[in-house]
């Protein structure tokens, strides 16, 4: 009778994984294997910086990052730039409109990335966490727990997946894209190989260039995502103890009301 | 107190008289705790602490967010980032509330069904049963409602389409959903509303579940048996029960540090997997979500709400008999609804004299059914409304009041028991033989 009704209770949880996102026609998006997936899974700070970069290059012309405040960057368990760094990389690449001054002025670190919508590009502080990269099977939304959720996947899916075709409708263009709901896209192809000159020399092809900036957009989406696997971890330990400790006291305790099984 | 007899607090020192001729608190815990309790509960008896324990866990970081929350359209959703990135331990706070929201569901329904299966709602426990579908069912408002708090796409769209059913009532319908909404769509007075509610009603669940605990400790507990505590004298109350303190409290807090391991392994490392990626978008009334799914403790009921459709013969006949008053939508909302208001009927629509499932051999394939039931049709609440998924749907409803109207009423004269023991203790022994030494 337990056994069943756990049985039922896990299957209801993981069945309804609500993660039923069936929505629309979904694209091709494939499995990468980043380095911050897993229980233990913790970002690759190199990597951070190389997707800063490609962000900073490239994204930040059309989309904005309004959530994230610039010091961050210097946060352990994130790019972690030194403060000097992080100062210089607020002034030299943004300006922010000062309410007080009534006028713009260099970023500081004390800023957020500006937001940006000029060209109607999603603002993309969330985007890693708003986007389901894995569904099934059946809606079930099993693969995310194996997979993660999928959003860093979707995004370098999206970078990676141009065809090359592309089609104007009623002046705007759209561009093909294997991994876009609906496959046309509006944005153009962002990213071309060696667009980005790496200071580690990493390769710069658009494939790793995609998965570099989608790391990046992962931790402006989850900044204390390693902060959070540590704290889980510590609590998973701490109770598993208390666990096993209660289990003793419990089998103690009722081993004076509970007779040998006579039968 | 009525109910099983057994030791009372005796004050002994003179500060302990004192204060019990004026103020018997310390009595009041005392009873409480020392409640004798069936001593053959099995583990399915631990969701009350779990349920005990999710309600103050939310009650307390709930409070700690409100801290820094902002209940406003144009920065709830800022609030939330500020929360998460820039209050100390805010991420692990927010998220602790978020999943906390699962936890809580997730044991209700085990509370729920176990219930269910032990007959735990039969007499004399029908004002527990009540009072626990009330509490079910403030619970559910709370969760809606905290759901909207955030403000992103999926909350506004959840608030959108669940005030909407509102409107489906007719000729009053439209006035109520105004009234509920402060305005004639979801917006900034629906937020303030909302948060205010939100913060209110655990509270008032707290006070749902003191008469929970009050009636069933009148009453005394169920148990797997469904057999009664034979209650002729303290002597003879013995033999079947336990005090709650301490055999009852370590047992349920070892359950509880065990479900607690998987709930911080949830958030810790996925706490996200529950929730639904578009409330990472901050709500745009202009842009709707290509598939509005509500959270999965809400699908089985929102597969019920969207199963009867136009084409359905029964909300033909009751669109026809009606003069098309009763249209598809609003036959969608009296089912959902119905569907909780049949559980909370249960007490008089099952006519067995058997309480514990145990003992009836063709309850029992019924029941389970309802359970698997009850999984499809939470899968179904998760899939677009369309074929197969609307049939299967369709279905899965017709059980579900199948169920509770016809087939619980039948079985209770159709069905043949098996023996029931004699005793709780006569249950107990057989599983776990004679105690050598009577405890205390």
């Amino acid at each position: 009778m337990i056994k069943t009704f756990a049985i039922a209770a896990v299957a209801a949880l993981t069945l309804s994984g609500t993660n039923a996102y069936a929505a629309g026609a979904a694209g091709e998006i494939h499995d990468v294997d980043f380095s911050f997936e897993g229980p233990f899974g913790k970002f690759d700070q190199n990597q951070l910086q190389r997707g800063l970069q490609v962000y900073t290059e490239v994204c930040a012309s059309c989309h904005g990052l309004q959530y994230v405040p610039l010091r961050t960057l210097g946060d352990e368990g994130g790019p972690h730039l030194p403060a000097d760094q992080v100062r210089a990389y607020a002034e030299q690449n943004f300006e922010v409109f000062d309410a007080e001054l009534d006028d713009t002025r260099p970023a500081k670190p004390s800023d957020n990335f500006p937001a940006n919508t000029g060209a109607g590009a999603p603002d993309l502080s969330m985007m890693a966490k708003a986007r389901a990269g894995f569904h099934g099977p059946y809606g079930t939304g099993m693969a995310q727990l194996f997979k993660g959720m999928g959003g860093p996947e979707y995004i370098v899916a999206i970078l990676d997946g141009y065809t090359g075709e592309e089609k104007e409708e009623a002046g705007t263009y759209f561009y093909e894209n294997t991994a876009f709901p609906g496959g046309w896209i509006s944005m153009a192809p962002p990213l071309s190989d060696e667009q980005v000159e790496y200071a580690d020399g990493h390769d710069n092809s658009v494939h790793h260039m995609a998965e570099d900036v989608s790391a990046f957009l992962m931790w402006a989406a989850e900044p204390k995502m390693m902060a959070r696997k540590q704290a889980g971890l510590t609590g998973v330990i701490i109770l598993t103890i208390m666990s096993v400790l209660l289990y003793l006291t419990n089998k103690r305790l009722w081993a004076r009301v509970k007779g040998k099984k006579s039968a | 107190m009525s109910g099983i007899p057994h030791d009372h607090y005796e004050p002994k020192s003179g500060i302990e008289k004192w204060l019990h001729s004026r103020l018997p608190i310390v009595g009041l815990m005392y009873d409480t705790l020392m409640i004798p309790t069936p001593k053959n509960l099995n583990w399915m008896w631990i969701f009350g602490i779990v349920l005990t324990f999710c309600l103050v866990m939310q009650i307390v970081t709930g409070i700690v967010l409100v801290m820094h929350y902002t209940p406003h359209v144009d920065l709830a959703f800022a609030s939330i980032e500020h929360i998460m990135r820039n209050v100390n331990g805010g991420h692990m706070i927010r998220y602790l509330h978020m999943n906390g929201a699962s936890l809580f569901f997730f044991a209700v329904y085990v509370h729920i069904f176990r219930g269910l299966y032990y007959g735990s709602y039969k007499a004399p426990r029908e004002i527990t049963w009540i009072v626990g579908m009330l509490i079910y069912l403030m619970m559910m408002g709370t969760a809606f409602m905290g759901y909207v708090l955030p403000w992103g796409q999926m909350s506004f769209w959840g608030a959108t389409v669940i005030t909407g059913l509102f409107g489906a009532i007719p000729f009053i319908g439209e006035p109520i959903q105004t009234w509920l909404l402060g305005g004639p769509a979801v917006d900034n007075a629906t937020l303030n509303r909302f948060f205010s509610l939100h913060y209110l009603l655990p509270f008032v669940i707290a006070a749902l579940v003191a008469v929970h605990i009050w009636a069933f400790h009148t009453t005394g507990n169920n148990n797997p048996t469904g057999v009664d505590v034979r209650r002729g004298s303290k002597a003879e109350a013995e033999k079947d029960t336990l005090p709650f303190w301490p055999y009852f409290v370590i047992k349920d807090l070892f359950a509880l540090a065990v479900i607690l391991v998987v709930f911080f392994a949830i958030v810790g490392f996925m706490p996200n997997y529950l929730g639904h990626p578009d409330n990472y978008i901050e709500a745009n009334p202009l842009v709707t979500p290509a598939h509005i799914v509500p959270e999965w403790y809400f699908l089985p009921f929102y597969a019920i709400l969207r199963a009867f459709t136009s084409d359905v013969w029964v909300v033909m006949f009751a669109s026809w008999i009606t003069g098309g008053i009763v249209d598809a939508k609003f036959f969608g909302v009296l089912a959902m609804f119905g569907a909780i208001a049949v559980m909370a009927l249960t007490p008089w629509l099952d006519t067995s004299s058997v309480r514990s499932g145990r003992y009836r051999p063709m309850f029992k394939w019924w029941f389970w059914l309802l359970a698997l039931d009850f999984v499809v049709l939470m899968w179904c609440g998760a899939q677009p409304a369309e074929p197969p998924y609307s049939t299967i749907s369709l279905i899965g409803s017709a059980y579900w009041f199948m169920y509770f109207l016809i087939i619980l009423p039948i079985l209770g004269v159709i069905e043949k028991p098996l023996a029931q023991p004699e005793t709780i203790e006569a249950d107990f022994e057989a599983h776990y033989g004679k105690s050598e030494t009577p405890a205390e």
